[in-house]
């Protein structure tokens, strides 16, 4: 093959060799890890699995087949035609100029509960810092068209776990999962949107300020390269990284067929727990939390039923004090509080609030204006109020 | 032979007096009209001439020139066929020359002599009034409408030949008049054209949104009705003018004279009720404020001191509604054409109504399936500017069918009625020679003299203001609101409270909408 010889013309330290060789590994067309680290193996190197002749492919391509891995030609077409050194380069200063930075499963700081997955990708590439394995990882999904409940439960469960040094996963979509970024982020903690486009895509788009405040307290993965359109069958791929970063996956609102219990499937299939935030029976979007906690899911009514899976018991009692009841002792005064008892995380009207509490409307808008200056309550509707966790 | 009778034509809402000329002279047959003539009163030469012979005139072959003078003004209408046909007459001697001197003249004719109704009469006769002259002959349809105007005598014809007789001798007709009194005490028609009998007591609960219009009202201030479909904001919005405070007499001729120039009048002579005006949403920005080669007064004008409802508030053309924005700040509509400037008043109070998405149902999500992004595209619709035209913006719950069931006692209009009253009568005593007349005209300026603040009320606003990000105008917007509760609760000092449910109507955020940030 005339580029081979081509190709030993180049002169580069061996790491950066190295470098070029893995990413060659992982950007062929369609073609799977286990495929992959087969062929690596097969070579005894990747190296040389780089520079092997089409003859040596092909043989190497007939003894996997008998061990049960079959290359199509297709795939075989796709490792010769890969081996492209400038284009290989080219593509290398592409993403080093746009901070883009990658991990294969060749490296050691590829996440390790990833590798025990089944389908697990070979190259992951991400914005921001490292996905430590050491650190323990919860992803919260649900629904893109959540009500003011889920969002409130989102936020409040991402911070109250972000607090706690627990990594929040999501898929960086619209509804809960934004949700559960926003709580992470504005609880200081560490949260990584998996991506089911290019590395380098913001979608949705109006999420950008999400995507960019991210990479400084986590960061964003994607399994694919910048320019790659979201497309829909790459969502529920994503789901399978989003579950197999993480020890647990929570659902906080799912309708009664979601995909969100796509990711929950893949999740009992890695072995990783299940948690789900019920709602009210006749909340269309709690159905699938619901029918999960029916199925033998952890209900979750607080932080504290997932925390005490992840840490040190001890350590789950402290933040017990923590949670949203207590900071309200010595702020509001007996009348106040009446309203704020009767305010949910479900939107109600003043009118409604009116008749729970019997107080005069002008009377209530005081106390209404009062807590939502103090942080308690909000407005997510006009006229409407819910507490906010 | 030369004659001259007068006649008057509408410009703007007022009434302008022509003169009409007409000279008889030997030559060549012809009939002639001049003086910047509209098409339709060039076509009074044929109706005029076979009028007159259907009415038994001789119409004899001379040169006949008729003029309409001042001639720089275009003349529009139909009212110039008796004038005209009277010029005529009188050339040819059929009518005394000095009966014509202090009467005013208008109608229209029919090919056989009998008089039509013309739109305008109570303005034209206001105008002739003023103008110092002594009596009118209008058609007999409007007698009453110009009857309303006092101080000069009006009389009704109904066919030319009836017309004639009079002005030979107004002694054996009676002019015609009308009780005022009486017009005020039969029914009051809410939206000036139906006889419906509603009452705010006929809507169930929706106390919150209740209170919000009667706040509304008492300021004057536009206020937003959000709710999904089904909740009563159009019933409600229905209700507004029998909680406004009744017309006085000058009020309802300022209203009635709109109605007389657009011919809205029908069989009445005054206008009598606050008029409701509910566009649909298909109407273009032209018939909103009024325009037209010859301009005639949109739906703003004729919503004049009422309501101007506007139901289902996204639906209208962006452009259409951007057209209100001026006329709300000036309480006017001044419309420019090359020949003259036209305007009209506008003194409305703006109510709209909207759905917060588009399948109407948000937040309750086991109905609404609308993305954020469907709901925020929805909103926008309307834009920033006009939303924040509205100092009053709440929510009409759903009600369920228990809601409905239940008979409770309502508060009748009266009742709101005499509440809005005394507010109202607070603020016209608090602005009396200001120019102004209610909380919601208020300018940053006078705000502040008429607002006074103490330290915990300034300390309340500057806390909302920090922390819900307000706009100078909602800050403002907010005080005035605060300023009419206070009002409605006859106190001097706006508190604490006045200011907190004045926050609580603030208007919606775009922003905020569906949830924080984001």
């Amino acid at each position: 093959m005339a580029s081979t010889g081509a190709v030993r013309g180049y002169k580069m330290n061996t790491d950066g060799m190295q470098e070029l060789y893995k990413y060659w590994a992982g950007t062929i067309p369609g073609l799977k890890a286990d495929k992959i680290t087969a062929m690596i193996d097969r070579f005894g190197g990747i190296e040389d699995a780089f520079y092997a002749s089409e003859k040596a492919l092909e043989d190497m391509a007939k003894k996997c087949g008998e061990e049960g891995i079959r290359f199509t030609e297709r795939e075989l077409k796709a490792i010769i035609q890969g081996r492209n050194f400038d284009a290989i380069k080219r593509n290398l200063e592409y993403l080093k100029e746009h901070g883009i930075k990658y991990v294969t499963m060749l490296d050691d700081s590829y996440p390790y509960k990833l590798r025990n997955i089944y389908d697990p990708p070979f190259l992951l590439y991400f914005k921001g810092m490292m996905f430590p394995s050491d650190k323990k990882a919860i992803s919260i999904v649900g629904a893109r068209n959540c009500s003011v409940y889920g969002m409130e439960t989102a936020r409040y469960l991402a911070g109250a776990l972000a607090r706690e040094g627990i990594i929040i996963i999501s898929g960086l979509a619209r509804g809960i999962d934004s949700h559960a970024h926003i709580g992470a982020l504005s609880a200081d903690g560490t949260t990584y949107g998996i991506m089911g486009c290019g590395i380098d895509i913001c979608y949705p788009p109006e999420n950008i300020n999400l995507y960019m405040d991210m990479q400084q307290n986590g960061g964003i993965i994607s399994e694919y390269g910048p320019g790659i359109n979201p497309l829909p069958y790459h969502f529920p791929m994503r789901n399978r990284i989003i579950s197999g970063l993480s020890d647990g996956i929570a659902v906080i609102e799912a309708k009664e067929k979601s995909g969100s219990l796509i990711t929950v499937d893949l999740g009992l299939e890695q072995g990783r727990n299940i948690y789900a935030v019920p709602g009210r029976i006749t909340d269309k979007l709690s159905a699938g939390c619901n029918n999960l906690i029916k199925m033998g899911a952890k209900m979750v009514t607080s932080p504290q039923d997932i925390l005490e899976d992840l840490v040190d018991y001890a350590k789950v009692l402290r933040t017990d004090s923590e949670s949203g009841q207590i900071k309200l002792a010595g702020l509001l005064d007996s009348r106040e509080q009446a309203v704020y008892d009767a305010i949910g995380l479900t939107p109600v009207h003043v009118e409604e609030l009116a008749l729970l509490t019997g107080f005069e409307l002008g009377e209530l808008m005081e106390h209404l204006i009062s807590l939502e200056l103090k942080d308690l309550i909000c407005q997510p509707v006009n006229s409407r109020y819910t507490r906010k966790l | 032979m030369f004659s001259r009778a007068y006649s008057a034509v509408i410009h703007g809402i007022d009434g302008l007096i022509v003169s009409v000329e007409a000279d008889v002279s030997d030559g060549l047959p012809l009939f002639e009209m001049v003086g910047l003539l509209n098409s339709e009163v060039k076509e009074a030469r044929e109706r005029v001439r076979i009028a007159l012979k259907n009415s038994g005139y001789m119409f004899p072959p001379k040169r006949i020139t008729v003029n309409l003078s001042p001639a720089d003004i275009r003349k529009e209408g139909t009212a110039f066929d008796l004038p005209v046909a009277v010029a005529i007459l009188t050339a040819f001697g059929h009518v005394l020359e000095d009966n014509l001197k202090d009467t005013l003249i208008i109608g229209e004719l029919s090919l056989n002599g009998t008089i039509k109704k013309v739109n305008g009469v109570l303005p034209l006769v206001y105008a002739a009034r003023q103008r110092g002259f002594l009596r009118c002959v209008v058609p007999k349809e409007n007698a009453d409408e110009g009857a309303v105007v006092s101080g000069i005598k009006v009389y009704g014809a109904g066919t030319l030949k009836e017309a004639v007789q009079m002005l030979n001798g107004f002694d054996d007709y009676k002019p015609n008049s009308v009780d005022i009194g009486m017009l005020f005490q039969g029914g009051h028609s809410e939206d000036g054209l139906s006889d419906e009998n509603v009452d705010f007591s006929d809507v169930a609960g929706q106390a919150a949104v209740k209170r919000a219009i009667e706040i509304a009202v008492s300021g004057m201030h536009n206020i937003l009705m959000i709710g999904p479909p089904g909740s009563g904001k159009t019933m409600l919005a229905k209700r507004i003018p029998t909680i406004m405070p009744e017309l006085s007499f000058d009020e309802s001729m300022e209203i009635s004279k709109i109605y007389s120039i657009a011919g809205l009048l029908g069989n009445r002579a005054l206008i009598t009720g606050r008029p409701f005006r509910s566009p649909h949403h298909s109407i273009t920005s032209t018939a909103l404020v009024g325009g037209g080669v010859t301009p005639k007064p949109g739906e703003i004008s004729l919503a004049h001191l009422g309501v101007l409802f506007l139901d289902e508030l996204p639906e209208f053309n962006k452009n259409t509604l951007e057209v209100l924005r001026q006329p709300l700040e000036e309480k006017a509509v001044t419309i420019s054409r090359l020949n003259a400037t036209y305007r009209y008043p506008a003194g409305f109070m703006m109510v709209a109504s909207m759905n917060p998405c588009s399948c109407g149902y948000y937040p309750d999500r086991n109905r609404c399936n609308c993305s954020l992004n469907m709901i925020k595209r929805y909103l926008g619709k309307i834009s920033k500017p006009l939303l924040d035209r509205f100092d009053i913006c709440i929510e009409a719950p759903q009600i369920d069918y228990k809601e409905l069931q239940i008979k409770k006692m309502e508060e009748t209009s009266a009742d709101i009625r005499k509440r809005v009253q005394a507010a109202r009568r607070i603020q016209m005593d608090r602005y009396a020679g200001q120019g102004i007349w209610f909380n919601s005209q208020l300018t940053p300026k006078s705000i502040h003299k008429y607002c006074r603040l103490d330290a915990r009320e300034k300390n309340l606003l500057e806390q909302a203001f920090e922390k819900m990000k307000l706009s100078a105008r909602a800050y403002h917007r907010i005080i005035k609101v605060a300023r009419t509760i206070a009002d409605l609760d006859s106190s001097e000092r706006i508190t604490v409270r006045h200011i907190s449910e004045a926050i609580c109507y603030r208007s919606i955020d775009g922003k905020y909408w569906g949830g924080e940030g984001l």
